[in-house]
């Protein structure tokens, strides 16, 4: 009850922050783990390499 | 002059060409979504009926959009994977669907959020938004069962299957405001014209382009790295400058 008063009262607060703050967030969620999963991948591969050479 | 596109269907050519595009399709994103929120919230006006809660749709219709076409994007690379057997088709099925999956999450949050002001709920079982659930877990479906066979040739052939039956499901998310009876509004934009306001169709048209570039850079940026992880034995990945630091 207390949001339905507060979402008419403030509604670019409400359309901001429940449907675009959440959406860039998102987004920011999938690019931070896309550039972890390339670091990790890349850690993978130079160690791979490394022990290539080492043998 | 003749360019031999086939060139880049290997991973090994294609590796290269996804790290020179992706700061392209990355900074263009980032671009249009500023002139799209801009355009969005300073300069189309207040709608008349639903007042400033419309402004969800600049980011629910191109999510909504992304999350469809992607699907059907990924199943057209999981079927040529599973049909011609190329390698790099069934790496960008397996790029593209956690993307895919997110636009699908957007698009029922956003739904969501609209509909609680506006019908007075968060979540109806209409056939718009069950469809789209099921989107929704048709994605999580193909990234499970991926995830859980360790063969990754065998993998791609599971989850391609998944990936192609699953695509019907996109015609009765698009046809279902038509097919039934629901409370989820038919296309306000048609081929034949629409009656929206011109700076509410410059906004949604920037942000569905920007979430378009932004989809493209970030798949291209997850193709990468599952290139680099199953050709990892390789000479080509070895002699990486990237790899050789």
């Amino acid at each position: 009850m207390n949001l339905d008063i507060w979402m008419r009262e403030n509604t670019l607060a409400y359309v901001w922050l429940g449907s675009y703050a959440v959406a860039m967030l998102i987004f920011a969620i999938e690019i931070a783990m896309v550039m972890h999963k390339r670091k990790i991948t890349l850690q993978q591969v130079r160690l791979l390499r490394n022990a290539g050479d080492g043998e | 002059m003749t360019i031999n596109w086939f060139k880049y269907s290997a991973p090994t050519t294609f590796y290269g060409l996804a790290g020179k595009l992706i700061p392209w399709f990355a900074v263009s994103a980032a671009i249009l979504f500023a002139a799209g929120l801009y355009i969005g919230f300073y300069v189309a006006p207040v709608d008349a009926q639903q007042g400033e809660f419309y402004r969800i749709i600049f980011i629910h219709v191109p999510a909504s959009i992304l999350s469809m076409f992607l699907y059907l994007i990924m199943a057209g690379y999981a079927a040529l994977g599973l049909i011609f057997k190329t390698r790099l088709s069934s790496m960008m099925a397996s790029a593209i669907a956690p993307t895919g999956a997110l636009f699908a999450l957007i698009s029922l949050w956003t739904g969501a959020l609209w509909g609680k002001p506006m019908w007075g709920a968060w979540w109806l079982w209409d056939a718009r938004m069950t469809s789209e659930l099921i989107l929704l877990f048709l994605y999580l479906g193909f990234i499970a069962l991926h995830a859980s066979i360790d063969d990754p040739r065998r993998a791609d052939r599971a989850a391609a299957l998944l990936a192609i039956v699953g695509s019907v499901n996109v015609p009765i998310i698009y046809f279902s405001v038509k097919w039934w009876n629901t409370l989820h509004q038919g296309s306000t934009i048609k081929f034949t014209g629409t009656s929206m306001h011109v700076a509410m169709q410059q906004a949604m048209f920037t942000m569905l382009v920007a979430c378009w570039l932004y989809a493209i850079a970030v798949v291209l940026a997850r193709v990468r790295s599952i290139i680099l992880e199953r050709e990892r034995n390789t000479t080509w990945i070895a002699e990486l400058p990237e790899v050789k630091q």
